[in-house]
């Protein structure tokens, strides 16, 4: 299991610099797919299999399918180099380089903190072993309301979204 | 209590991508790309929520599920401006969009 995990691990992050690498859109769409597809087994072996499930249709099948649909709509050429100037590539650097360090020093100190953690939420109802039930348990009943208003979410976007892409209304 | 397995290296490699995902919103001036990497990071963080999941009860699943719908929502609303901003001046590049400019 460790062992897949670290295969999975490596391949999205692979595939996720190649993402921000390839000049070519379409090809970072598919290697940002590849990473949808690793980050959902890693979710499998989380013992989250339904989430699992919704990031591949979800992620990888719908958003991406999306994305590659506006490229191809809009029919992007390759450019040269879509780069930013050397100074702003040593300042991106920079930045990211802080917060790796950041999130380095975060996971120095997270076993002892993880497991305090662990103990303290020994009493953890267990799981009912059923992946669905134990997603749609709480979201019908403590979280009716986020529920509610995600329903009206998402009626806006869909309006926001032919508002904006309509060339005249 | 055992920590369960598995979760700091899953927060190590959430901090990785979204280390990543950082890069490439400051490094690359196409918009589509860029809007990539911020779906990118939307995974990173979804992740963090799974694996604390192990830790604190299947609650965080649900949590996902809703950074997931809120995902799908601005990917859509998000492509649309795409679409706008091109018939507007035939280009993604970030270097071409200073409307408010003056």
């Amino acid at each position: 299991m460790e062992n897949l995990f670290y295969l999975f691990a490596t391949g999205a992050v692979i595939s996720a610099a190649m993402c921000i690498l390839r000049r070519n859109p379409i090809s970072a769409v598919m290697w940002l797919v590849s990473t949808m597809f690793s980050v959902a087994g890693i979710y499998l072996l989380l013992e989250a299999p339904f989430i699992a499930a919704v990031q591949v249709l979800v992620y990888a099948g719908a958003v991406m399918v999306l994305f590659l649909f506006v490229i191809m709509l809009l029919n992007l050429g390759v450019p040269a180099s879509d780069l930013r100037g050397p100074m702003s590539v040593a300042g991106a650097i920079a930045v990211v380089g802080l917060l790796l360090v950041e999130l380095g020093a975060l996971w120095a100190y997270t076993p002892e903190r993880l497991a305090a953690e662990a103990a303290r939420t020994a009493a953890l109802p267990p799981a009912s072993g059923n992946a669905v039930l134990d997603v749609a348990g709480p979201l019908f009943s403590t979280y009716l309301i986020p529920f509610e208003v995600t329903s009206v979410l998402l009626l806006a976007a869909i309006v926001g979204a032919v508002v904006l892409a309509k060339r005249r209304i | 209590m055992e920590t369960p397995a598995l979760v700091g290296p899953s927060l190590a490699l959430s901090g990785i991508l979204f280390s990543i995902g950082v890069l490439g919103v400051l490094l690359r001036r196409n918009a589509i790309i860029l809007f990539m990497c911020v779906e990118l990071m939307l995974n990173a963080v979804n992740l963090t929520f799974i694996a604390f999941a192990r830790l604190h009860g299947t609650e965080g699943h649900v949590i996902v599920f809703f950074v997931m719908t809120v995902a799908a929502a601005e990917a859509a609303v998000g492509l649309a401006i795409m679409l706008a901003l091109f018939r507007h001046n035939q280009s993604l590049d970030l270097q071409d969009i200073n409307l408010l400019h003056g």
